[in-house]
């Protein structure tokens, strides 16, 4: 009997893969039959997670999606993809009244801006097959206000306008295009700006389900909107909360 | 940095509590103006005034200005 929850055969490419929440996708995409093709900046990670996936053909292209050259050699090295995980991201926290244009930069050049010229070179150097599935790693960030997350909200919020302007530019093609908004997720990236891990720790117990995601939690998500059975799901936002409706 | 000076920065960072409320005894957690977006405040004072980082987990720790002086000096 076959089923739509797979991924057999299918290229598909995840950026953000040595770390977090784009490491499991990429694990999970492995695991559902896919040829995948990781980035990152960090080698050794990105090795990391290569090691943890499962069959074969699979290519890690190590890469900062900041520098031009750098997307130019990824996307050259790819194949015709099937689907696309725009997942790289950075955290931040500074209450709005200390913003400076080097935060504002830090956010928006890797969560923002490189996301939306990569998708370009990606469709320039006709890398989307037909009927792909293309996937913005967004955030409840957009939607749940929280404090010294101005600029963060900012930077999701535009990526998340962005995608449904370009799911109807592809739409023509059958390629979907979604965002998937996870609210707090277990990874390096809410521990990062100082915040106390023990807080959160207290702090999950405020989520209906009783605790913040795991990466495993957003990858699973993911691992549908990439599968055919979600063909008829394009310009969508998926919120993923535990129950949760603040962060 | 002089511990002067640094109480007068730190009472920058309210909006609405008398300056002269504040000296390097206060226990700032009891002023009624205290809240996590002033932690965070604090926070980013110490990195964008004296060049310090600081987190949440050491801040938590202390209790009064001089503590939160004492834990940027150690840096
Ligand atoms: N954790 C959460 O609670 C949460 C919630 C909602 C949304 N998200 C989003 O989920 C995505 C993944 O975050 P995460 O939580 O898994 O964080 P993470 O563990 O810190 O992973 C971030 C990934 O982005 C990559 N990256 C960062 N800057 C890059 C650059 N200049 N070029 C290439 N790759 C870069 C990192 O790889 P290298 O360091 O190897 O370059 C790393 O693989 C982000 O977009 C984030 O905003 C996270």
């Amino acid at each position: 009997m076959t089923t739509p929850y797979t991924l057999v055969d299918k290229n598909i490419l995840i950026t953000g893969a040595s770390s977090g929440i784009g490491r499991a996708i990429a694990i999970l995409c492995s695991r559902m039959g896919a040829k995948c093709c990781i980035t990152g900046r960090n080698a050794e990670r990105l090795e990391d997670t290569l090691s943890q996936m499962q069959g074969d053909g699979h290519q890690a292209i190590v890469a900062d999606l900041l520098n031009e050259e750098d997307r130019a050699v990824l996307v050259n090295a790819l194949p015709k993809l099937d689907g696309v995980v725009q997942n790289a991201g950075v955290g931040s926290r500074v209450p709005c009244k200390f913003v400076t244009q080097t935060d504002i930069d830090q956010v928006f050049t890797i969560n923002t801006f490189s996301p939306i010229l990569l998708q370009k070179e990606l469709m320039q150097g006709k890398k989307l097959s037909a009927g792909a599935s293309v996937v913005f790693i967004s955030s409840m960030a957009v939607k749940y206000p929280s404090v010294g997350n101005a600029i963060y909200s900012a930077s999701k919020g535009a990526i998340q306008a962005y995608a449904q302007v370009l799911a109807l530019e592809l739409a023509p093609r059958k390629i979907r295009v979604n965002c998937v908004c996870p609210a707090m997720i277990w990874t390096d990236l809410v521990t990062a700006d100082g915040i106390d891990k023990d807080d959160l720790i207290k702090d999950q117990a405020k989520y209906p389900l009783g605790r913040y995601g795991s990466p495993e939690d957003v990858a699973d998500l993911v691992g549908f909107i990439l599968s055919p059975a979600s063909s008829w799901m394009t310009g969508s936002c998926v919120e993923l909360t535990g129950g949760g409706n603040e962060l | 940095m002089d511990i002067k000076e640094f109480v007068q920065t730190f009472a920058q960072q309210f909006e609405d509590t008398d300056p002269a409320e504040i000296t390097a005894d206060t226990e700032f957690r009891e002023l009624d103006e205290w809240s996590s977006l002033t932690g965070m405040c604090i926070m980013a004072m110490a990195k964008t005034q004296y060049g310090k980082i600081i987190t949440g987990k050491e801040l938590k720790e202390c209790e009064t200005v001089k503590d939160v002086f004492d834990l940027i000096s150690s840096k």
